[in-house]
């Protein structure tokens, strides 16, 4: 199957030459990078490619059991034959739960609707029939929920209200482009294990996308490997994982392995030094909201009493689920946001005290010099009508440090450290991918010679073998330039590369801090316990999130 | 040039070519107000030549072949018309006379006039060969003046008075527009109420209020700038909410909390990190804008309360066709009306051109 992409004088060949097969019963795992054309092979099955995408060759056969086969691309995009597939024969489940679903329909609607589309039943019995599908994806009193919106969900929820809808035609084949990407770890062990239910139920054939090798060894029956818009490796997955053949799927598997649960942290053992930053009982409440003409909100407590201590040379681990407050406590570190009541206590360079917490804007500025920050996405941290060498000279031009020559030449400096070379200083912003561009914004953190950076999510927007990279370039800095870090993420692979101690963060509060290898081993809480079962192991041989 | 070195800026100009509609918006509007620049010199009449035996002469289409007997030769003409009368009601009614032919040229002599106001001639960009000979390519009006040149020198009030009206506009969109989104809280609450309340105000009522207030013994010109003034002051608050859009956004994107963790002071920020991403999207706004305050300037002069005769605009020529039985008998003096419509148009392409290659994610 081809499906290319016209634009102009070129065109982008996003699926090329792509062939595999998907058997009824079996789970079909496409895994590849991003940009490498699996979302696009599964919207070509249904044909919902977006313009101006189009199938340019090949066949899809859909082959019910005992029936003639169906040349899918061959059929008109719009026609009723292929309307008539889709949600009947071959459903899909999309990546982002919050605009899958229509927010002005009632959830119990939105199942009824294909039911009632293809007339396969009445009003009244699509109605039961959806409250029955709501059941069967475990969403509790299906009968209420079904008289529901979407925003009353959580982003679980409503990826199970995505299954029920996608299943409710009974089809043969279900396509899910990464429905668990947007989700915490521990509700992506949920829905893997209810689609693994359903599929085992139904004989479904499942043809899941997903970017992560984890989910793919412990859910795939068969691997496709994708990158650039062809297939470079097909294989069962215990024979993909354990002989991997061409050397991107060994260089994606490596990326994996490294960052997963059972490789050695590459961190070096630190002697802790003096103390650096003392967190003290630090609570962030949101308050109540009066309003004339609104409903009063209550007070939203987002931090309750943090407490920890960072040590000069360590890399201390935030780790904890959406909403669980660690952004919020890094942005109240650095004092984006200002915390309510606490202290965050802060040793400068001259062996100065200062807390952080009661600073004005002109107090926080000598601490802006020593404690920096590295954004999550990479795309909207760098101004993008400045050129990289006024991005990264910003700061030193701010703090009158450097200007002129001696800017010039500490900016290619500083590019030189990370990784880039200098010619690229007069360049701007989108001429970078995202790996590059968070080098650059290392480089910026790194221009004021800091003593802490705090790192939010900084790897989570990129693909792995890139975060790797990132993450052993800091390890390389850090010893050279005395650097210290917290590092946010929802990742526990990552922190465990990264990280000398973890503090687990649990709705506002901290439940367990301590040595990373001891909380990952035997950790004592059991919010800790249920996070680390649910992170996805990349190895086959070793299936344990479905059946726990 | 490699496409990894360019600004912001060039690539928006980039985007901006692909976009057929737009470039030719661009070019009309360009053409336009060059012609509003050089108004008297296009113009092959003097706006006020008024001739009363050539009322309501009808348009002549310009032939550009002309055939005698040596052949035929490249040389541009326009057919005479004769003045006869309706035995029966009076009417004058003109009839075509093939034999009388009024040939044209580029830069003849006609009518003086002082080009920029100060340089004295006499030459138009074409007109007749003989500058006696009339010559009405749009047809003539109830005192025998040329349509033609009276849109043209029309066209200079119209299109100022849509610069002039959005530069005021501009000016006080970005500073409440910016106020408000960068300061939020109260002052952002009072200036979107003050804003609201401006809105719900019905335009046109105002307007006339206002424009009647004028004294009658203004000069044209000091009429001219107090009509800005007037449109302007209901149309800042569009731009006001644009501005106030584009800084709420930019306020939570992470380069501009790394430009205050950079140690920027305020100014900084909004001048060198947030303001330049702004341009774009306000001049697209101010683009969009335009044609309102076209569109207002021409109501208000039509209903008789913007600028006045003898003051030349689209909206005062447009009161002339204010009557069933003039456009009966001449319906070419509702052609201003066409060029509005066409600055409109070309503006409105112009300007969906420019927003979507400022922000080409929007779709």
């Amino acid at each position: 199957m081809r499906t290319y992409f016209p634009l102009g004088r070129m065109t982008i060949k996003a699926v090329d030459d792509v062939s595999f097969s998907l058997h009824a019963g079996r789970t079909l795992c496409i895994v590849g990078e991003s940009g490498s054309g699996k979302s696009i092979t599964a919207r070509s099955i249904l044909q919902i490619v977006g313009r101006p995408g189009r199938i340019m060759g090949g066949q899809i056969l859909y082959q019910p059991q005992g029936q003639k086969p169906v040349d899918i691309a061959a059929l008109p995009a719009r026609g009723q034959q292929m309307r008539d597939l889709r949600g009947r024969a071959i459903a899909m489940v999309f990546q982002e739960p919050m605009t899958s679903l229509s927010p002005i329909h009632r959830i119990g609607w939105q199942i009824a609707e294909g039911l009632l589309a293809h007339r396969l039943m009445d009003e009244k019995s699509a109605r039961a029939r959806a409250v029955e599908l709501l059941r069967q994806v475990e969403i509790p009193n299906p009968e209420e929920a079904a008289q529901r919106f979407p925003f009353e969900f959580s982003g679980g929820m409503r990826q199970r209200a995505m299954i029920a809808m996608a299943l409710a035609c009974n089809p043969k084949v279900l396509i899910a482009d990464e429905p668990t990407t947007a989700l915490d770890v521990t509700t992506q062990a949920e829905i893997l294990r209810l689609i693994k239910r359903l599929q085992d139920e139904n004989g479904l054939a499942v043809l899941f996308i997903t970017h992560d090798m984890g989910v793919v060894a412990q859910i795939a029956d068969d691997v496709l490997v994708m990158n650039r818009g062809q297939v470079v490796e097909q294989a069962p997955v215990m024979q993909l994982f354990a002989a991997p053949v061409h050397p991107y799927t060994i260089r994606l598997l490596d990326a994996a392995k490294k960052l997963g649960m059972a490789a050695p942290p590459a961190r070096a053992t630190v002697t802790p030094g003096e103390v650096l930053l003392q967190v003290r009982d630090l609570s962030l409440t949101y308050p109540a909201q009066t309003s004339l003409f609104r409903k009063a909100k209550p007070p939203m407590p987002a931090l309750k009493g943090v407490n920890f201590d960072l040590y000069e040379g360590e890399n201390l681990g935030i780790v904890g689920e959406s909403g669980s407050g660690k952004t919020t406590l890094g942005s109240c570190l650095i004092r984006v946001l200002k915390p309510s009541t606490g202290q965050v206590q802060y040793r400068l360079r001259d062996d100065r005290w200062l807390d952080l917490a009661s600073l004005d804007r002109a107090g926080l500025r000598p601490v802006h010099r020593e404690i920096r920050m590295v954004f999550q996405d990479p795309f909207a941290s760098l101004n993008p009508r400045m050129t990289i060498e006024q991005c990264v000279g910003e700061p030193l031009l701010v703090n009158n440090l450097l200007s002129g020559r001696a800017l010039q030449l500490r900016v290619r400096e500083l590019l030189g450290r990370v990784g880039l070379p200098p010619d690229i200083a007069s360049r701007y912003p989108h001429a970078f991918s995202g790996g590059q561009r968070q080098r650059i914004v290392i480089a910026r953190a790194l221009a004021l010679d800091p003593r802490l950076i705090i790192a939010d999510e900084a790897t989570s927007a990129l693909d792995v073998t890139l975060r790797g990279q990132i993450l052993d370039l800091l390890l390389e800095l850090q010893p050279k330039l005395g650097l210290s870090f917290i590092f946010i993420s929802h990742d526990l692979g990552v922190i465990r590369y990264f990280c000398n101690r973890v503090a687990v963060m649990y709705r506002g509060e901290i439940v367990e801090i301590g040595d990373t290898e001891q909380i990952c081993t035997s950790p004592r809480e059991a919010y800790t316990q249920r996070l680390l079962a649910a992170v996805p192991e990349a190895e086959p041989a070793h299936r344990v999130l479905l059946t726990a | 040039m490699s496409d990894v070195t360019l600004s912001e800026a060039q690539l928006t100009w980039l985007r901006f070519r692909r976009h057929r509609l737009a470039m030719i918006g661009l070019t009309i509007v360009i053409a336009l107000y060059v012609i509003a620049i050089f108004a008297e010199a296009v113009a092959p009449f003097s706006p006020e030549k008024s001739n009363a035996r050539l009322v309501f002469h009808p348009p002549q289409a310009i032939h550009l072949i002309d055939t005698d007997d040596s052949g035929w030769h490249f040389r541009p003409f326009v057919y005479g018309y004769r003045l006869a009368r309706d035995p029966v009601t009076l009417a004058a009614t003109y009839a075509l006379d093939g034999t009388r032919k009024t040939s044209l040229t580029l830069f003849p002599h006609g009518d003086p006039y002082r080009l920029f106001a100060f340089i004295p001639t006499d030459i138009h960009l074409f007109g007749p060969a003989d500058p006696s000979q009339p010559m009405f390519l749009l047809g003539a009006d109830r005192q025998g003046r040329d349509v033609l040149s009276r849109i043209i020198i029309g066209a200079r009030a119209s299109l100022s008075i849509g610069l002039l009206g959005v530069a005021n506009s501009l000016f006080l969109g970005i500073v409440f527009g910016g106020l408000s989104g960068f300061l939020g809280g109260r002052v952002d609450w009072f200036i979107q109420r003050v804003i609201e309340f401006i809105i719900s105000l019905p335009t046109i009522p105002i307007w006339l209020a206002l424009a009647a207030a004028l004294p009658k013994d203004m000069s044209p010109l000091a009429k001219y700038f107090c009509i800005t003034v007037i449109i302007s002051l209901i149309g800042w608050t569009e731009l006001a909410r644009v501005v106030r859009g584009r800084f709420l956004a930019l306020r939570s994107e992470s380069f501009v909390t790394s430009a205050w963790l950079d140690g920027c002071s305020r100014g900084r920020i909004i001048y060198r990190h947030m303001l330049p991403s702004l341009t774009s999207h306000i001049i697209a706004s101010v683009t969009l804008a335009i044609p309102a305050m076209i569109l207002a300037e021409t109501a208000l002069s039509f209903l008789g309360v913007g600028l006045q005769p003898p003051a030349i605009s689209w909206g005062a020529l447009l009161k002339e066709a204010q009557n069933v039985e003039s456009i009966a008998a001449a319906p070419w003096l509702l052609l201003p009306g066409a060029a509005v419509a066409l600055t409109v148009l070309a503006l409105n392409f112009l300007g969906d051109g420019l927003r979507d290659a400022a922000d080409p994610h929007a779709n």
